[in-house]
Order: structure tokens, then sequence, then C-alpha cells
């Protein structure tokens, strides 16, 4: 991207707007100046909020004019994925049935970043409900990759990731149930992560599949992403699957290196990779190794599960959850003479190919006579997962593996065979079966000259060490470029 | 699976379930690894982690705005959401 100078990273920011040396209206006007710029080409944003977003950035100068404390992010202007709820700004998850749709609330993360000074630009373009891995799926339309507009950003955080690569915004927020932070931030080059299951509220997390989705941040540094963590993590009554302990890191030990640590790399993630993927993860073994940490090579056969029973979990909690999408209470309906036609015509004009393709799937899983054979089978699996990640854990502290299979694809070239779509996921769906945190870094290039990112896997509670190594592979890759 | 898409409230069209129908069955396929596993005695996951009736103090707090919930209806009527009949037949 050329014309405007990129955002200086989010913690510099923030430290400029509370000393008084930058003003958050400069910061956030500037924003608004590079999403002018790049979003025709990009379209990474559904709706941008000019207006509220100058007037909370006038709020944050205003208190620091009179000393007040403005928080940790203060003027850092952040993208939002559209499935977060925004009181009295509309939130369309990329579909039809909520294009016009102003939640009467403010999602738990959205409250929390406003009281660290965060200033919010717009809502982002995904995946209609998170389905998908391109970001394709959006009734608006697709979001391209900021390194190649021929390709796709990833998905389905599409809108966040490019939102963060092209330099439009210092932060964004994702949600990711199957992949959907840490595969479009590899493919756009930027950090992703997901936390602990539990560790951030989804308190207005338009939900998909409840027991997957997680709500993770996006930046350029690994710092970065770890200060907008910590100003979203944390216990929230409203949500009762909300961990009562998960805990903020302690960004002054980011730097403390992976001495002795034990890393293993994950033969299912890396052998059975591209080429230029599977070197880059070796790649960044040894970066590892050479930091001091004790680097093996470990084998979770299990992990090939992984996929099969992810997309039965995941559809069958969708069909339950969009059954709210029934034209009643908000969002689109299409008038027939009985509220059973009225329900069904709703949905079948509402929703799109791949939430009408997945709430089939799900209802199948579910129904009479098929339940255990799919859906139970597939929790059963979700147990051997667990147990056999937690046995690999017994022998190292973290995995080291690919996040997706290749680089960035070209739009429309895996639309329409949707299995060979959700085997983008392949790589990144352990850690949302298993409840833990994992992140994505960038480390390289493809031989298509697209970026590659690795992802580092910690057991539940693990954001302290999964930075930690993160911040390793960031250092070697700034050494190296 | 035009019984499927009648449970999930869904009106497809011919070439939607002509569709949906080959591409549900690969999709199945691939999951037939899992199907066949022999997992008998192995307790389903349904939550990835250990919480259970998680409850909070019975305290009254402000629930949602009416007016602001309600405006987001398609149809409403004298505050109560309002749907075509339910019973019978459609005049």
């Amino acid at each position: 991207m050329s014309g405007t100078s990129p955002t200086p990273g989010a913690l510099e920011l923030a430290a400029e707007v509370r000393s008084g040396e930058r003003s958050a209206r400069q910061a956030v006007e500037e924003a608004l100046e590079r999403v002018a710029l790049h979003d025709p080409q990009l379209h990474a944003f559904v709706t941008v909020t000019e207006e509220s977003a100058l007037e909370a950035a006038d709020g944050i100068d205003r208190a620091v004019a009179q000393g007040g404390d403005p928080g940790p992010l203060a003027g850092v202007p952040i993208a939002l994925k559209d499935n977060l709820c925004t009181r009295g700004v509309r939130t369309t998850c990329g579909s039809r049935i909520l294009e016009h749709w102003h939640p009467p609330y403010d999602a738990t993360v959205v409250t929390s970043l406003r009281a660290a000074g965060a200033v919010t630009i717009g809502k982002t373009n995904m995946d209609e409900f998170a389905m998908g891995s391109s970001t394709e799926n959006s009734a608006f339309g697709p979001t391209a990759n900021p390194w190649d507009p021929a390709r796709v950003p990833g998905g389905s955080s599409g809108g966040s990731a490019a939102s963060v690569a092209s330099g439009m915004v210092p932060l964004a927020l994702g949600s990711d149930t199957g992949g959907s932070i840490r595969q479009p931030a590899s493919l756009c080059g930027v950090v992703g992560m997901k936390p602990t299951y539990g560790a951030v509220s989804r308190y207005g997390l338009v939900a998909f599949a409840s027991s997957l989705d997680q709500i993770g941040p996006f930046a350029r540094t690994v710092r970065d992403a770890a200060a907008l963590y910590n100003v979203i993590c944390g216990h929230d009554p409203c949500d009762s699957t909300s961990l009562p302990d998960a805990a903020a890191v302690d960004l002054a030990a980011l730097d403390d290196g992976v001495e002795g640590r034990r890393i293993g790399v994950l033969t299912e993630l890396v052998d059975e990779m591209a080429p230029d993927v599977a070197a880059q993860v070796r790649r960044a073994a040894d970066v590892l190794d050479r930091a001091g940490a004790s680097v093996v090579e470990i084998s979770v056969p299990e992990v090939r599960y992984g996929l099969s029973a992810y997309y039965l979990i995941a559809p069958a909690e969708a069909s339950s959850n969009l059954a709210r999408y029934d034209g009643v209470r908000y969002g689109l309906r299409v008038d027939a003479p009985d509220v059973a036609r009225m329900n069904a015509a709703t949905r079948a004009a509402g929703f799109g190919p791949e939430v009408k393709r997945r709430i089939m799937l799900g209802t199948y899983a579910l129904s009479a006579g098929y339940y255990d054979a799919y859906y139970g089978q597939a929790q059963r699996v979700r147990t051997v997962l667990i147990e056999a990640m937690g046995r690999a854990y017994g022998e190292v502290d973290a995995l080291l593996g690919a996040t997706s299979p290749t680089t960035a694809f070209t739009m429309g070239a895996k639309t329409d065979d949707p299995l060979s779509m959700y085997r983008s996921d392949v790589c990144t769906i352990p850690s949302n079966l298993t409840g833990a945190p994992a992140i994505s870094v960038p480390v390289g290039s493809g031989e298509d000259g697209l970026p590659i990112g690795v992802q580092v896997l910690v057991p539940a509670y693990g954001e302290p060490l999964v930075f930690q190594v993160a911040r390793v592979l960031e250092d070697a890759v700034l050494s190296t470029s | 699976m035009a019984h499927v898409a009648k449970l999930a409230r869904l009106d497809l069209t011919p070439e939607e379930l002509d569709l949906f129908t080959g591409q549900l069955a690969s999709v199945l396929g691939h999951a037939a690894d899992v199907a066949a596993l022999q997992l008998g005695d192995v307790p389903p996951t349904a939550h990835p982690q250990p919480l259970a009736n998680v409850l909070r103090p019975d305290e009254p707090r402000p629930g949602l705005d009416r007016d602001e919930v309600l405006a987001e209806a398609p149809e409403v009527d004298d505050h109560r959401f309002k749907v075509p009949r339910i019973v019978g037949e459609a005049p």
C-alpha cells in the first residue's frame, strides 16, 4: 500500500495521545483518511462510524487536557468484526437477514475497549455469520487481500485482518470458531490470536457455535496484540461461560524468551502442508532452538480427526443458534399468510448459500436416528482430542505448526467445493475443540511472495507463554528483514 | 433432504436441495473416518471448560430499553411483537 504513512503501533500511539504529543482526533482522522484511500479497493469495512469516532476522540482529548487517564489504548483507532454488537450501530454479521439491525446493547468487549480509550472507527466485513475461510461468503461482497487484490484475505474475519494488514488501523477484533482469526492473520501477514475459551466474554458476540466461539485480537506486533488481549479479557457475569480466573498477561514479561522451554513441532501440522509453508515452520523451529528452547518433533495423530469432528459440531450448534432468525423480533421478515411460512420464507431470503448449507448439515447431524452417529460421535472425538493434546503437553510446553496449509488462494478457487474450503481450517480447529489459546505470527513469505504465519499452540490459560514464544519468532523476522 | 429443510424452517428451491444433497454427502463422507471409530466408553465433550451451574446473585438490574428493542421488530402492535396467523387457515 502507498500514499499515506502507515499507522504507528497501538501502544506507541496511545503513549503519544496520553502525553498530549498527538491528539486522539488527529489519530482518528488519519485512520479515517487511510480508510477513504484504501477501502474502495479492499472492502474491509461494512460500516465506517466516522461521526461517533471523532466524537469519542474529542472526549479523549478533553480527558487528557483535564489531566485524566484516558486508558491504555487512548486514541487508538480500532476496527470491529461485524458480529460484535454495537448499540445503535448496525451489526450485519455479513448477512442480509441482519442488514438493517441496530443492536440495543454493546458487546462487553466494546464496553471494555471504550473504557480503555480505544476508538471504534468501523465494522469489518466477514463471511456470513462467520461461516467461511475466505470472506467470500459476505452478503455485501468479498474483501481483497492487501498483498494481492485477486486473492482472498482468509476468513471469516477477513475484513479485520485486511484492515490491520493495510495499515488502516493498528488494531482490530475478530472472532475465532475454527480459525477465523488465525487463518486470515496468516494470509494477510499480521498477528492474530485466539484466547482460552472463556477468557474473553462472548456477551454481545453474535453466536455461531457457542462451545467454540472466542473473540481475539489482530495487530501488527505481538506486543500490541497482547495489550489488546489485556483490555478485553476477564470475567463477565453476563457470560455464563466466562472463566472466573482469566488474567491479563504481564507485558513486562513478553521478552522473557524461550530459554529452557520445551517446544514440540507438531508433525501433523507440518508434513501435510504446502512445501513453502512447511519450510517456514521448520525455520521457526530453528529460531526457537537457537533461542535456547529444547525443540523436539511430536506427533498427535488424533489431530487428524479434528476437521471431521468440527464440521459436525459447529454446524450442529449453528443450526440451533440460528433458529432465532425467524422474522419475529428483529432482522428481515418476508411476509407470508402464516407464521411457519413466514419463518421459512424469511430464512430462505435472508441466509446465503453457505449458511443454508451449514444449517442443513447441522440439522441433519442432530436429527433423530443420526444424532448419536454424527453429533454424539463428534463429541466423543472431542474428548479423545482433548486427552491426546493433554498428553502432548505433558512432554512439551508449547506446540508449533502451520496456521494455514497454503498462502492466500485466488478468489473463487474454492467457492464451488465446500470440503476443499473447509480443509483451510485443518491446522486451527484443534485449539477450538480443546478450548486452548493459539497465535499466528507472520514469519516470512511463500514461493508466491505472499505472507506465511506459523502457529504457536499452548494449553488453556497459556496466554503468557504463547505471547512470549510469538515474540521470539517476531524478533527473528524483524532482525532478518 | 426436503424433510431436513422442513425441520430447519428453510424454504429451499429444488436446485438448492439438489446442490446441498451432493455437497452434504461429500462432507459426511469425509466424516466417515470419525463415524467409524470405536469410542463406546468415551464420554462426550459438549463444552471445553469444566464450568457448571454458573449462577449470579438474584439482584434486579436494568434490562434492555423496551422502545429500542421494539424499534428493531418487523411489526409491532401496542408494545408487542406482531406475527401473522399461527393457528388455522389464513383468510
